[in-house]
C-alpha cells in the first residue's frame, strides 16, 4: 500500500482534511488547532499543495486518533460558510440521503 | 438447525476475547492502524463513509429465534436500531463503535453467532440455498456440508492470509438459488451413478471489476474427499495467485491465465498427494455433524385446509399467497418469502422491531427458524398451510408481505454511496424510485419474473452483472451516472448481462428501465416469455433503440 | 529482533550473513537460498551449523534435497499479509519430513504467532519487543482447532468422535 503521502499531492481548489475517529468511527476534520472537529465549519482550511500536505502529515501523525484521513475539496461560495465539495462529502457530513429505516 | 456443542462454543468466546485484546492494543496505540486494518476485517469490521460498518455471519442462512432477536439486541443497544442483510447471507450494521464491538460479539457468542471472516483475504461466510433441507426434490440438505466446510475454513492457519478474499456456495438442488456459479468455488451436490454423494467443483467464478462464470474443475468429487479437494484449490491458489496487483489477485484471474485444464492439472497433482491425509472425511464424521442438526417433527396436514379455502375469496391474500409461498417438501407445508423490498423503502433493511417480531412469528408457525436468502429476504422455511393465512395478517402488519418476491420491484441493492466508502454513486435511492414506480401488484404480476440488481461500484456487491436488469454507478465528471446492462442472471443457466449503451444520469435511470420493460412487454413472444428469454432470442439491440432513439 | 525459540526469547545462534559479506569459517550461519545454491555442495561440508533463508516465491523443489543437511530453514513474511509462508511451512514439515529449525522471519506479529505454530513453524524472529514477551499468552489464546495440520493439535471434529465413542463405551 503506498502512503498517502508519497502520492503525488494535487488540489483544484480550497480543501480539508477529513478522517474517521478511531474509537467510534464518526466523522471529524482536522482543525486549526492541530485537533479534530465533528463540525466542519471547524475545520482548517488549506489552498495548495504544499499546505495540503503539511496538513495531512500532521493528520496521519495521529495515527491512534484518527484513521483513514484524506484531503477532500470544500466550498466557500456561499458567503466563505465551509460546505462539502461533493456528493460523497456531502453525504459524509450531511448524513444518508434517504431515509433511515428508524428515525434517529 | 445446527446445535453448538462446547467446542464450537469454546472457539468463538476465544475469538471475542482475542478480538477484545486487538481492539485494547489498537485503542492504546500499540497496534498501528496498518497492523490492525487486517485484524478487524479478519473480524468483519470496515470503516465505512459514517462509520465503522460491522458484518455479521449467517452461515448457509440458517437462523433460529433466539439468534434473530439477539440480532435484534445488537442493532437496538449498539446500532441505530436496523440492519442490513446481504447478497451474502451476512447482516450488517452501519454506525458500530469499535470500543463497544467486542461487547456485541461476546453478546452474539452467547448464542453461536460470529463475525469471523465475514472480510478480509480468507475464506468468508459459506452460502447456501436459502431452502436448503426443505426444497422439494433436493437430493439431500447441503447444510451438513456448508458446516463442515464452516468449521473447516474458519481461523484455518494456512489460508487466513490469501491473495484476496475466497467465496464458496454450495447448492443440491437443480434451480440453483445460491448463485453457485459466481463464486471463488461452487458445489453442486449430487449422486453418483453408484449413489453416492459427491459435488460437482466449479472454480473460478466471481464478479466484481473483470466477471467470470466459473468453471467446473472436476465432475464428481466424494464427499469423503470434499476437504481434501478443496485444500488443494486453495494451496495451489495461496501459492500462485497474484498478489502484485489488487485487482487481479482473486483466483478467477489464475484460472483465466493459466486455463482451466492446466489449473486443474495443478490441483490434481496436490490433490493426489493429500487425499488419504487427515483430511479425509469418514461417514461417522458426516454423521456427527448431521447428528447435531434437529429437524421438525411435521404433522400430517391437509394440502388444502378449510382456513386456505376460506382466505382464497381475499384477493389480497391470493396475490400474497401466489406470489410469496413455495411448496414444501413435506405434504402440508410450505416455504414462506418475507419480502424486505417495501415500496419506497431501502432493499434489505429490517429494523429490529420487525426481526423481534419476526422471531416470535418464526416460534409460532415455523419451529422458530429462520432463513435468509441472497436476494436479501428472508423466508420462513416450515409453515403449516392452515397458518398462512394468520401469518399473512401478522406478516402484513409489520411491513414484509409485500407481494413482490422475484418480480421487477424485488431489487438487489448494495448500500451505495449512502453508506459505502467505495462506491461512486448511490444505489438505494435508484432502488427505492423503481420500486414506487412499479408499485402496482398488477403491472408487476403481467411483468413477471425480473430481477434488477444495483451496485454503486465496480465492485459489484449489489450482483448487477447478473441481474436480468443490471444497473451500475460510476461517477462523471463528479456526477452519478448508471450504465446498464441486460440480460444476466444468477442460476444454474448464469450469464453476464451486456451493455446496452452509454451511462445515464441519475434522473434518468427510472425512466430508462420503464423503457426497457415496455419494450419488453411489447416483443415478448408470449405472455410466460420471461424478460430474460426475450433478450436471449432478441440480443439487445430493440432494447438499444429503445432507450437511446430518444435520448 | 528478538528471537523466540522453544517458547521463550533466546539468543540467536545463528550469524546472520549478508550476501556480499564473507563467510565466517566457522561457527552457525544463516544465508540467503541464492547464495547457497550457489555452493551447495561445498556448503555443506562446512564446519557449523547452516540455515537458509528460502523466499516465500521460490519452488520448495530446489530446496528438499538439501533438507537432511540443513539445521534451519527461515521463511519469509514480506508483509504480515502474506501467506505463501504458511504453505511452504506445512509442505516441508508434513509432505518433506523436515524435523529442523523452522523459522518464521518478516513482519511477524502476535497476531499470527497461533498459525504460524499450526503451520510447523517453532522460532519466530519478532518484529516488536513486546510481541515476543507476549509469545507464551498469546499461543494459549486458542484451545479448540478445526483443521487437521501436521502439529498434532487433536481436531474438533476428532475430540467429538472420541467423546462420542467414550459415551458409548460408558453405557
Amino acid at each position: 500500500m503506498t502512503s498517502p503521502l508519497q502520492q503525488k499531492i494535487k488540489i483544484t481548489g480550497p480543501s480539508v482534511i477529513t478522517a474517521n475517529r478511531t474509537w467510534d468511527g464518526i466523522v471529524i476534520w482536522r482543525t486549526t488547532a492541530k485537533g479534530w472537529s465533528a463540525d466542519l465549519s471547524d475545520a482548517a482550511i488549506v489552498r495548495t499543495a504544499d499546505e495540503a500536505r503539511a496538513l495531512l502529515t500532521e493528520s496521519i501523525a495521529d495515527d491512534v486518533g484518527a484513521i483513514g484521513a484524506y484531503i477532500a475539496p470544500v466550498d466557500l461560495r456561499d458567503a466563505g460558510a465551509i460546505k462539502p465539495g461533493n456528493l460523497r462529502e456531502h453525504i459524509r457530513s450531511a448524513g444518508v440521503t434517504i431515509d433511515l429505516p428508524v428515525p434517529v | 438447525m445446527y446445535a453448538y456443542d462446547e467446542l464450537d462454543r469454546t472457539i468463538i468466546n476465544e475469538r471475542v476475547e482475542e478480538f477484545r485484546d486487538q481492539v485494547k492494543r489498537r485503542l492504546s496505540g500499540e497496534l498501528t492502524e496498518d497492523e490492525f486494518k487486517m485484524l478487524r476485517l479478519q473480524n468483519g469490521v470496515y470503516l465505512q463513509l459514517h462509520a465503522y460498518m460491522f458484518r455479521v455471519a449467517i452461515p448457509y442462512g440458517t437462523l433460529s429465534s433466539e439468534q434473530l432477536r439477539r440480532l435484534a439486541h445488537v442493532a437496538r443497544k449498539y446500532d441505530r436500531g436496523y440492519g442490513h442483510f446481504t447478497t451474502r447471507q451476512n447482516i450488517q450494521f452501519n454506525w458500530i463503535k469499535l470500543a463497544e464491538l467486542p461487547d456485541a460479539l461476546a453478546d452474539l457468542a452467547e448464542v453461536g453467532i460470529h463475525a469471523m471472516q465475514t472480510s478480509g483475504n480468507n475464506t468468508r461466510n459459506v452460502t447456501s440455498d436459502q431452502w436448503a433441507g426443505v426444497a422439494p426434490g433436493e437430493i439431500e440438505d447441503p447444510r451438513i456440508w456448508s458446516e463442515l466446510l464452516r468449521q473447516y475454513t474458519t481461523l484455518h492457519p494456512e489460508f487466513s492470509f490469501l491473495p484476496r478474499k475466497f467465496k464458496f456456495a454450495i447448492t443440491a438442488s437443480d434451480h440453483d438459488r445460491a448463485a453457485i456459479k459466481v463464486h471463488d468455488i461452487g458445489l453442486r451436490l449430487y449422486k453418483n451413478e453408484a449413489g453416492e454423494t459427491g459435488f460437482e467443483v466449479l472454480v473460478g467464478g466471481g464478479l466484481g471489476r473483470t466477471p467470470f462464470i466459473g468453471k467446473t474443475i472436476k465432475p464428481f468429487v466424494h464427499g469423503h474427499d470434499l476437504l481434501s479437494y478443496v485444500e488443494a484449490i486453495l494451496r495451489v491458489y495461496n501459492q500462485y495467485g497474484r498478489r502484485d496487483n489488487i485487482y487481479k489477485a482473486r483466483i478467477k484471474i489464475l484460472v483465466h491465465e493459466l486455463g482451466i485444464e492446466k489449473f486443474a492439472r495443478e490441483v490434481e497433482e496436490e490433490w493426489l498427494q493429500m487425499r488419504d491425509s487427515a483430511l479425509a472425511i469418514d461417514d461417522s464424521v458426516i454423521k456427527d455433524i448431521r447428528s447435531r442438526f434437529t429437524y421438525p417433527v411435521y404433522q400430517k396436514l391437509p394440502h388444502m385446509p378449510d382456513e386456505l379455502k376460506q382466505a382464497a375469496h381475499d384477493p389480497h391474500f391470493e396475490a400474497w399467497r401466489r406470489n410469496s409461498v413455495a411448496p414444501h417438501k413435506a405434504p402440508g407445508y410450505a416455504i414462506v418469502t418475507l419480502s424486505l423490498k417495501p415500496v419506497g423503502g431501502p432493499p434489505g433493511d429490517a429494523t429490529a422491531d420487525q426481526m423481534d417480531a419476526i422471531a416470535d412469528l418464526a416460534d409460532r408457525y415455523s419451529f422458530g427458524e429462520i432463513r435468509v436468502g441472497h436476494e436479501q429476504n428472508l423466508a420462513l422455511p416450515h409453515v403449516a398451510r392452515r397458518d398462512l393465512p394468520a401469518l399473512w395478517k401478522a406478516l402484513d402488519r409489520i411491513g414484509v408481505a409485500t407481494p413482490n418476491v422475484n418480480l421487477v420491484s424485488d431489487i438487489i441493492a448494495c448500500p451505495g454511496l449512502d453508506y459505502c466508502s467505495l462506491a461512486n454513486a448511490r444505489s438505494i435511492p435508484i432502488a427505492q424510485e423503481l420500486t414506487r414506480r412499479f408499485a402496482d401488484h398488477d403491472t408487476a404480476s403481467l411483468i413477471g419474473r425480473l430481477h434488477i440488481n444495483i451496485s454503486g461500484c465496480i465492485n459489484a456487491c449489489g450482483h448487477h452483472h447478473v441481474g436480468h436488469i443490471g444497473i451500475l454507478g460510476v461517477e462523471k465528471n463528479g456526477e452519478e451516472f448508471y450504465q446498464i446492462t441486460i440480460g444476466g442472471r444468477a442460476d444454474e443457466n448464469a450469464e453476464v448481462g451486456t451493455l446496452i449503451g452509454p451511462a445515464v444520469p441519475y434522473g434518468d435511470v427510472a425512466d430508462v428501465i420503464e423503457d426497457i420493460v415496455e419494450a419488453y412487454l411489447a416483443l415478448r413472444a408470449r405472455p410466460d416469455e420471461l424478460f430474460v428469454d426475450t433478450v436471449k432470442r432478441l440480443g439487445v439491440e430493440p432494447f438499444k433503440e429503445r432507450v437511446y432513439a430518444t435520448r | 529482533m528478538p528471537l523466540v525459540k522453544g517458547g521463550k526469547i533466546t539468543t540467536d545462534p545463528l550469524v546472520h550473513v549478508a550476501d556480499d559479506a564473507e563467510l565466517p569459517g566457522e561457527g552457525a550461519i544463516l544465508i540467503s537460498a541464492t547464495r547457497f545454491l550457489g555452493d551447495a555442495e561445498a556448503l555443506s561440508w562446512r564446519a557449523g551449523e547452516l540455515g537458509v533463508v528460502w523466499p516465500n516465491n521460490r519452488d520448495l523443489d530446489d530446496l528438499v534435497p538439501h533438507l537432511g543437511r540443513l539445521a534451519a530453514v527461515a521463511l519469509v513474511f514480506p508483509s504480515f499479509r502474506d501467506g505463501r509462508a504458511y504453505s511452504q511451512a506445512r509442505l516441508l514439515r508434513e509432505r518433506h519430513g523436515y524435523r529442523g529449525e523452522l523459522r518464521a522471519t518478516g513482519q511477524v506479529l502476535r497476531d499470527q504467532f497461533v498459525f504460524m505454530l499450526r503451520a510447523g513453524f517453532d522460532a519466530f524472529e519478532v518484529r516488536k519487543e513486546a510481541d515476543a514477551e507476549a509469545f507464551a499468552a498469546t499461543v494459549k489464546r486458542y484451545s479448540v482447532f478445526y483443521q487437521p495440520t501436521g502439529d498434532g493439535r487433536i481436531t474438533a471434529l476428532h475430540r467429538r468422535m472420541q467423546l462420542r465413542h467414550s459415551e458409548s463405551a460408558g453405557q
